[in-house]
């Protein structure tokens, strides 16, 4: 789950990391209200969940409450990547001498956090290790020792912080990683870390990804999901608990297995189709949730035909089977239907699809299931 | 021979007298796996699976009683942590843990203790292991495999069971088939694996089924590169899935331009390895040789 930019620099701020004092407006008014406040120039930034928000005219400067109030009505007009602004957040202007990285990862071939820093801030870091990757330095972390400020020195000093600011530093460095470990974060970034003009250093945007197998031991933080910023159908999915993802395809895919939805999604694309969904509908396959499934396929009108892929491991196909059928009973679809059943008691089940008054294409061979699907979107077959 | 488990396997099941703990330790005591013992604590002196295993309290006492040198874990994912390091301390030399969820945080510590203990940790988020005609450890369907000389080992469930399908139908058989499991920290990486395949007498050939997400593939490559005198066969899914996005598994997500298929894939063939472009593609390179 990922955290918008005012809600993870509210959590790095309990972590003694220093953030402008600004504040969230979701209107215009508010906006010239918070600058009138905080006196001075101000920087009105959208608060939207995707990167490249200043490319996109959704981060501006005003000098005055009135530019800001003139500024928050163009961008909480915008859409950015799709996305609806709807808060800006208004930050005093910072006196930016120098612009630093920070940020915290999970390094899977490590199995430890890391915690990277870079001389070269204010730009996003996949392009700094892109560009020029010798000015990203990198330490692994122990999760029994925790970070020290050993450590948080040589980071300083790696990346030419001046002397004094080895302190401050340290500070923000090892409170990043406590906001990281005590809020089950993926990722937490402070990008960028400011250096201002009278020396002391200030965390100007910030980012959390939270892990979402954490969540439970956080009911305040999963309270923090911004439900805007999903689709309905994304919202339907994970409420009941599916693993679904919206593609821009025709052929819907209802399949049980996360590999084995990628596979499917895949060998549609080999045949000349594309998929409309990643949906993984888990082991088990009841009727109720092969239900849901179905009709949150259906509710994207690109969808042509639907393939199911099941794949009876402990699952048995003819459970499967009767689930599809009381699913159709439920939501009566209109497009063709691919059906590959494999594996534990695969005979009954195609035996009681074949006996239903439901008209559907079989296939034995998932490229042969494909290729009816792509065919079957086209027009070309019917059941 | 065979890798991780085999027949004098002694298993122990954590969680045994949950609704999926039982049912799996029945499947896998029907396929003829030594399951030893169950653990569930508060429920010791009684017995699972129709009386045919003995359940303790805790670890300690289930291998003290049992001589257990294997442990296979469900249970739910907030207790997951405490059934793996509970397993280690004990003195387990293989941990199964099958429970899906388990936060990336404790993963960290139990991973890092584990490695102090000298315990070999499969999964979490995996369905097991199995060495055909021996052992079943997990949640594997044991009826789809045969066994033969080919290592088959994949960060996925159901796409493990199509391909393993699809080879037996074949009539070509497996050595043993390991899933990894689809979570960003596990415990046994492909790299592992395949050097295990590599020293086994048995296995002729592998298979290395991967998925979008972290770097573990390109690392298996390189390993192939520069270790491996045996031939592998791979598939990696996800080309066709966008970035950003999670798929299903904790693992499985393009990040900042990372983990893409394009680039696993890439980084197999030029380790010499035959990629399939589909999953029913798989068999017919293991039978081309």
């Amino acid at each position: 789950m990922k955290l918008h930019e005012y809600q993870s620099k509210r959590i790095f701020a309990q972590y003694d990391i220093p953030i402008p004092q600004g504040d969230v407006a979701a209107t215009p008014q508010e906006a010239r209200a918070i600058a009138g406040r905080l006196g001075g120039p101000v920087v009105v930034k959208s608060q939207v969940l995707v990167g490249g928000r200043g490319k996109a005219g959704g981060i501006k400067l005003a000098r005055s409450p009135e530019e800001a109030e003139q500024v928050a009505a163009q961008i909480l007009n915008l859409t950015i990547k799709g996305l609806p602004v709807r808060k800006v957040l208004v930050d005093p202007a910072a006196d930016i001498r120098q612009e630093i990285y920070l940020g915290i990862v999970i390094d899977r071939a490590a199995s430890k956090a890391v915690m990277m820093a870079s001389s070269e801030g204010g730009v996003e870091i996949e392009e700094v290790a892109r560009t020029k990757p010798e000015a990203i330095k990198k330490l692994h972390i122990d999760p029994f020792i925790g970070l020290r400020s050993y450590q948080t020195g040589w980071l300083a000093r790696a990346i030419g912080l001046d002397a004094t600011l080895v302190q401050p530093f340290d500070r923000i460095a090892r409170g990043l990683y406590r906001a990281f470990v005590e809020n089950d974060a993926s990722l937490a970034e402070i990008n960028p870390l400011v250096v201002t003009g009278d020396g002391s250093l200030l965390a100007v945007d910030g980012k959390m990804v939270l892990d979402d197998n954490g969540l439970f031991r956080h009911p305040e933080l999963a309270a923090m999901r911004d439900v805007d910023e999903e689709t309905p159908t994304e919202r339907t999915a994970r409420e009941a608990d599916l693993s679904y993802v919206q593609l821009d395809g025709q052929i819907g895919c209802m399949v049980n297995g996360a590999g084995l939805a990628m596979a499917t999604m895949d060998i549609t694309k080999h045949f000349g189709g594309a998929p409309a969904n990643f949906l993984d509908i888990g082991g088990g396959a009841k009727a109720d949730r092969v239900a849901t499934a179905l009709r949150l396929i259906l509710a994207d009108p690109h969808v042509k035909a639907v393939l199911f892929n099941i794949f009876g491991g402990i699952t048995r196909c003819d459970e499967v089977a009767k689930g599809i059928l009381t699913a159709l009973d439920e939501v009566k679809p209109q497009v063709p239907m691919v059906v590959r059943l494999v594996g534990t008691n695969e005979e009954e089940g195609r035996r009681i699809l074949n006996q239903s008054s439901y008209r559907m294409i079989t296939a034995t061979t998932l490229a042969e299931a494909a290729q009816k699907a792509v065919a079957a979107a086209r027009g070309e077959l019917e059941a | 021979m065979a890798i991780l488990v085999d027949k004098n396997t002694r298993l122990l099941v954590q969680g045994i007298t949950g609704r999926e703990g039982e049912f799996h330790a029945t499947q896998m005591l029907d396929y003829g796996t030594k399951v030893v013992a169950g653990v569930t604590p508060g429920k010791g002196g009684q017995t699972a699976c129709g009386g045919r295993v003995p359940v303790f309290d805790t670890v300690r006492e289930a291998v003290e009683a049992t001589g257990a040198n294997a442990s296979v874990i469900y249970v739910p994912a907030r207790f997951a942590p405490d059934a793996m390091l509970e397993a280690a301390d004990a003195g387990i030399p293989l941990v199964v843990c099958i429970t899906e969820g388990v936060p990336v945080m404790d993963m960290l510590r139990v991973k890092a203790y584990l490695d102090m203990k000298g315990t070999r940790l499969v999964g979490p988020n995996c369905p097991g292991l199995l060495t055909p005609g021996e052992a079943k450890v997990g949640i594997m369907p044991g009826h789809i495999a045969i066994p033969g000389p080919v290592g088959v080992v994949s960060r996925s469930g159901t796409l493990t069971y199509e391909v393993v399908y699809a080879l037996t139908a074949r009539g070509i058989g497996q050595t043993t088939c390991v899933g990894i499991g689809g979570d960003p920290i596990i415990g046994t990486r492909f790299v592992d694996v395949l050097a295990l395949f590599e020293a086994d007498p048995r296995t002729e050939r592998v298979v290395m089924i991967g998925e979008i997400g972290g770097n573990d593939e390109e690392i298996a490559a390189r390993f192939i590169k520069e270790h491996m005198t045996k031939p592998v066969v791979s598939f990696i899914a996800g080309q066709t899935a966008p970035p950003g996005k999670r798929m299903g598994h904790a693992g499985a997500i393009i990040e900042g331009g990372a983990g893409t298929a394009a680039d696993k894939i890439a980084a197999l063939e030029a380790a010499g390895v035959r990629v399939a472009q589909h999953p029913e593609q798989i068999a017919e390179l293991v039978a081309a040789g």
